[in-house]
């Protein structure tokens, strides 16, 4: 199942040889594409050599219908590569920015590297440019700091977006690149005087294929949520049972009140409840909410900790079992829920509350004459007025995906 | 720059091939890594590992460089530099084994080698300008991010193409 742990296979010194590998590879391909040779990138953009778009959806493609197919048969865990995530106005700008820099200079950063590597004096000159462009940048990002984090949308692919199946896009990417291909080689024979019909009958053959493999992907289907939980419940049941993720609400108070922790809370009662009485700063989440939620939960960053927050815990266990499923790290339900919370910190008129007498209830067991929300004092309970003696289970865990892509980090 | 000696060098593989092949190498780097690929992060590194020995206090009053090389963090010390070395050294053995690895400027044939030159050096200062500003170049965020589907890697890439369609008539003496 990939992607490999491999820190744990190779040790780090292996796991550079093999980025060093990869790199070779790619630096490879680059070049026997004919990408080091700047004449070839240019003639993209006068419609007489289209090999710039031919490369780079052919890779697109080919690598998106892999991806998706290993990921829809069990072989790969999407929720644990690095999807870019979207800022939508820094990444246009930028685009545009560096579309001119490649008609002017007539390479991008990755091409400029095999054009050195092949000794062309222009790639060289090009690479050092792009140096000192990075360099400009590292010196005036401050002054316009809010632009560049800006229109932020975190983890935000094509299917969430069109709110098709992932399927369903592969195959839509996948046609509209064939009919790109086939528009590209129009462009050639009108522009270029090339004839399409001396090209290779075995592309083709190609383009058949990625459609066959698109539709297969599509049969396939995306695992589900519960098909991850399936695949990780041995591992996983047993912190469920043995209580190594139920926190008591005194550890709560004190990660509440700790400047270290990015803590997020996800109330997952109903909404009659969530107005009766809530925790200062906890967002209100439905539980068929929680699959999308967890997409910004694995872009946050390394010191976050989610609880989660159910009456009692039958739905933040179900919250549990779909945050743990979709890779998210550091995940802890609320020992007993709300009903314990306010056992522990009392509200006024709690003596009337049927306490004692339906212990496992997963209904909210304490009643508010109004909705309070959160204007209460145990709301908010005062780590220092309160100590309490509870057994730590927090443990900050490092996530598994990527913290970074290779050009953000 | 004519020299009679001087090999023929062998033909490029098909576009679609290449594009075929790249696509498995992406694949393979998401299926084994996790991390798709990418190059300016690689030159951003090697930039402020340069910056780092000549001016370490500068590095660490900016924001911007110190989560790379703050203190005795060292800048190489990321996957993404093994990578850039790998797309260096891969271009350069296929460049021997077509024989095209020769020191020659290429360019279009209406322009001077020095005005070449001198574009080169502007292309380049805008090309990473923008890479950092976008968060990826060409590899890192069109490429990798187009082929997850992430949404932005598409918008990036159609502006990278937009962008230069836009200026390819004013610089058509360039190139043609």
């Amino acid at each position: 199942m990939g992607p490999l742990p491999l820190e744990e296979i190779f040790g780090t010194v292996g796991v550079y040889a093999i980025y060093l590998l990869i790199g070779f590879a790619f630096g490879a391909v680059l070049e026997m594409a004919g990408f080091a040779n700047t004449k070839i990138l240019a003639a993209q953009f006068y419609f007489k050599d289209q090999t710039v778009l031919k490369v780079m959806f052919g890779a697109i493609v080919t690598a998106m219908v892999l991806i998706f197919l290993s990921s829809g048969l069990g072989f790969l865990d999407y929720s644990q590569i690095w999807v870019s995530p979207t800022y939508l106005w820094p990444g246009i700008v930028g685009g545009l920015i560096m579309g001119f820099g490649f008609i002017i200079g007539g390479f991008c950063p990755g091409t400029s590297l095999v054009a050195l590597a092949t000794l062309k004096i222009d790639g060289i000159i090009f690479t050092l440019g792009a140096l000192f462009g990075i360099f400009l940048f590292g010196e005036t990002v401050s002054m316009f700091e809010g632009f560049w984090n800006s229109s932020y949308l975190g983890r935000f692919t094509i299917p969430e977006w069109l709110d098709l199946s992932t399927g369903a896009v592969v195959l839509i990417i996948v046609l509209m690149a064939v009919f790109m291909f086939w528009g590209a080689e129009q462009l050639e024979r009108i522009f270029g005087g090339k004839n399409p019909a001396q090209a290779p009958k075995l592309r083709f053959a190609g383009a058949g294929m990625l459609v066959v493999l698109a539709v297969v992907s599509i049969d396939v289907g995306q695992p589900t949520v519960k098909d991850v939980w399936q695949r990780i419940a041995a591992e996983k049941e047993p912190l469920l049972v043995n209580r190594s993720v139920q926190i008591h609400p005194g550890e709560l108070v004190d990660l509440i009140n700790d400047d270290q922790i990015n803590l997020v809370m996800l109330d997952l009662r109903d909404e009659v409840d969530y107005n009766l009485f809530h925790l200062k700063d906890v967002v209100s989440v439905r539980s068929d909410e929680l699959e999308i939620r967890s997409l910004s939960l694995l872009s946050a960053p390394q010191n976050t900790v989610t609880a989660l927050i159910d009456n009692n815990e039958q739905r933040s266990t179900e919250g549990w079992k779909v945050l743990v499923a979709e890779g998210v790290p550091n995940v802890y339900i609320l020992e007993g829920g709300m009903n314990y919370w306010l056992d522990i910190f009392g509200h006024d008129g709690h003596d009337g509350c049927p306490t004692a007498t339906q212990p496992d209830s997963q209904e909210f067991r304490h009643i508010f004459n109004m909705a309070i929300g959160a204007g209460h004092l145990a709301s908010e309970p005062d780590s220092e007025s309160i100590k309490m003696e509870y057994t730590s289970k927090v443990k900050l865990e490092k996530k598994k995906a990527p913290k970074a892509g290779g050009c953000s980090s | 720059m004519i020299h009679s000696e001087r090999p023929i060098a062998g033909r490029y593989i098909n576009p679609y091939l290449a594009g075929g092949l790249l696509g498995v190498v992406l694949f393979l780097a998401f299926f084994v890594t996790g991390n798709g690929l990418g190059a300016s992060g690689g030159l951003n590194r090697i930039l402020v590992f340069f910056q780092d020995l000549v001016a370490p206090g500068h590095v660490d009053r900016t924001a911007y460089l110190l989560g790379m090389a703050g203190g005795d963090k060292n800048p190489l010390d990321h996957w993404i530099v093994f990578l850039t070395g790998g797309t260096v050294l891969g271009g350069f053995v296929s460049g021997l084994i077509f024989k095209r690895v020769r020191l020659e400027t290429v360019k279009g044939p209406h322009i001077s080698v020095r005005t070449r030159w001198l574009l080169a050096f502007a292309g380049g200062i805008l090309m990473g300008y923008g890479a950092r500003l976008a968060r990826g170049c060409t590899s890192g965020q069109a490429l990798s991010g187009g082929a997850v589907l992430s949404v932005g890697s598409w918008a990036f890439m159609l502006a990278v193409f937009a962008g230069g369609y836009m200026l390819a008539y004013f610089f058509r003496k360039a190139w043609n």
